[in-house]
């Protein structure tokens, strides 16, 4: 198992009580193996403890970029989340700490 | 081609990007500078109680006399700002008045003014009694609350204005433009209006500049700031602010300073151009709605990377609407622990003088206790990447109440702990930790005709005679 940093990298940002998170392949090897592997459904697994809701998966082809949007995952978010990370700086970061198993070695 | 950059990401950025960026890139065209995240209006609202003055980002004023020898030296560079907050219009008499001071009286100053929505969410909730059977207004966009649940508690509304008053603020000579709330891309589109002449319905052309606003809009995170691979960014202590080079069809190069840090890659822009966003294929703005999935970003040259192809359609017929109501308050206190087990002494520790506020009568709503360097930002996820074994850790302890007191006890007590806590606490020169006034937000829409934006001119010249005034419904 390798974390998914090894093949990606990521951008997070929050908007009110949501917060976006962006992944992009660093090859389109692995962009082709996030896109098939990456789904919102172990993506809400992965961000459960932190409360969160239904995530949405938008693929972004060209930019090789997947882009999770994820409600409720802030604690309140903005001025009222009483979290350390009340804006999701932490979230991309988290993330790219995934486990994964790809059939290669990068 | 029109040369934009931006000197400010947010209330807080470096004083002196404005001027070095000038010192640095004599043609540029115009500067953007933004001050405004999604709840400063209410901390300024707050602050205005104490201080009139505080309505505004005063930041601003002092970049503007920053820039008195660039323009004193025939710099001819334009400002265009959300520094205005909650008074524009005081914001421009300060500006004006540190110009006219330089002698500068030949520089025009413009606010623009309208996104003030309060006064509209109030008679919608004072009428609402009356119609029953209408739809909530102003219902809450995350939650789909209606208002009157927050009605008597609101601070402050303001809609997200577009660019077409920075337009017309421009074409009437404005050399510094002073906003309140408006969408952070409109800040550059709005000179791409007035420079390449574009129409309300140049969608595609708009929406490449919204793309170039979007990407420049949060300062250094253009150029290598906040991103993944941040240790191998060159010079990455002195990270440049960006540059948006636009042509009359929209597309733009993004690229820095030459002289400062950082870089400027497809990596640095893709993270950037999906920051703080949803749906990529419908990026909504007040003047165009992006579409990102036909964007091609490529690099064209050292700390230079094109961005093309970005389409637009029509914008939504409403506004969106950032307001924020009063919602108790709240505290944090931070204490570090070093020794064996630091992070059980911690929790202990944290969790004790909760429990001992609340066996005294404190009523709080909700508290946290975090042992940072153990994952605390994401609990429950980290677990794995982290030593539980640490043997040190800072302790942070929130609380948060309906009313003040409570929470202005837990500020005096906490230093306690570093006399009945666990030998090896420490890191208490910082004193009391501040009360906050917690500002729910409540994102809402408001239809187009609902908003009057204005423009007001001032020619910098001593007294007021020479105040201009335009207005206009923006629909």
């Amino acid at each position: 198992m390798i974390p998914l940093r090894e093949i990606a990298f990521a951008r997070s940002g929050d908007k009110g009580n949501s917060a976006n998170v962006a992944i992009f392949g660093r090859t389109p090897e692995a962009y082709a193996w996030i896109r098939e592997h990456l789904t919102a459904g172990r993506v809400e697994e992965f961000f459960r403890p932190l409360g969160v809701g239904a995530v949405t998966r938008y693929d972004v082809p060209n930019l090789e970029a997947l882009n999770f949007v994820l409600p409720l995952v802030l604690g309140g978010g903005g001025s009222r989340s009483l979290r350390i990370d009340a804006q999701g700086k932490t979230l991309g970061m988290a993330l790219l700490e995934m486990p994964i198993d790809p059939p290669w070695q990068p | 081609m029109l040369k934009i950059a931006n000197a400010s990401g947010f209330w807080g950025d470096q004083p002196g990007a404005a001027a070095r960026l000038l010192a640095a890139r004599p043609d540029l065209d115009f500067l953007t500078l933004d001050y405004l995240a999604e709840v400063s209006l209410s901390i300024m609202a707050i602050l205005r109680a104490k201080d009139p003055s505080a309505a505004y980002a005063q930041d601003f004023v002092d970049v503007v006399t920053s820039l008195i020898p660039y323009f004193q030296g025939g710099g001819r560079a334009r400002l265009v700002t959300n520094a205005g907050g909650l008074d524009p219009l005081a914001c421009g008499a300060a500006v004006r008045n540190a110009l006219t001071q330089a002698g500068l009286s030949q520089l025009r100053v413009a606010m623009v003014t309208g996104d003030d929505v309060l006064p509209q969410l109030r008679q919608a909730m004072a009428g609402s009694g009356s119609q029953p059977d209408r739809l909530p207004e102003f219902a809450n966009l995350e939650t789909g609350a209606p208002l009157a649940t927050v009605a008597d508690r609101l601070v402050t509304a303001n809609a997200y204005l577009g660019a077409a008053a920075i337009a017309d603020a421009l074409r009437a000579g404005a050399d510094i433009v002073i906003t309140g709330r408006v969408a952070d891309p409109s800040l550059t589109v709005g000179p791409c209006i007035a420079h390449f002449g574009w129409t309300g319905d140049d969608y595609d052309r708009l929406a490449g500049a919204t793309i170039a606003g979007h990407l420049i809009e949060c300062g250094t995170q253009a150029c290598g700031g906040f991103s993944t691979d941040w240790l191998d960014v060159p010079a990455g202590h002195d990270v440049g602010f960006p540059i948006a080079e636009i042509n009359p069809d929209g597309d733009c190069v993004i690229t820095k300073p030459s002289s400062s840090g950082g870089a400027v890659t497809v990596r640095t822009i893709k993270e950037q151009l999906l920051y703080e966003v949803g749906d990529p294929a419908a990026y909504l703005s007040p003047d165009v709605t992006v579409n990102f999935l036909g964007l091609s970003v490529a690099q064209a040259g050292t700390d230079r990377v094109s961005v093309s192809g970005a389409c637009g359609t029509a914008p939504p017929d409403n506004y969106k609407v950032s307001a924020a109501y009063r919602d108790g308050y709240k505290a944090h206190g931070l204490l570090t622990i070093f020794g064996h087990d630091a992070v059980r002494k911690a929790r202990h520790a944290g969790e004790g003088l909760l429990r001992r506020l609340q066996e005294r009568g404190c009523m709080f709503r909700e508290t946290l206790v975090e042992c940072l360097g153990t994952g605390a930002s994401v609990r429950g996820i980290a677990s794995r990447m982290v030593d539980t074994q640490l043997v040190e850790t800072v302790l942070r302890v929130s609380v948060a109440a309906d009313t003040r007191e409570p929470v202005n006890r837990f500020t005096r007590e906490i230093a306690s702990l570093v006399t009945s806590g666990p030998q090896g606490i420490t890191g208490y020169a910082t004193g009391r930790p501040k009360v906050l006034p917690i500002f729910g937000y409540w994102p809402c829409l408001i239809p187009r005709q609902s908003v009057a934006s204005a423009i007001r001119v001032l020619e910098a010249e001593h007294g007021s005679g020479g105040d201009r005034k335009q207005q206009g419904v923006r629909t």
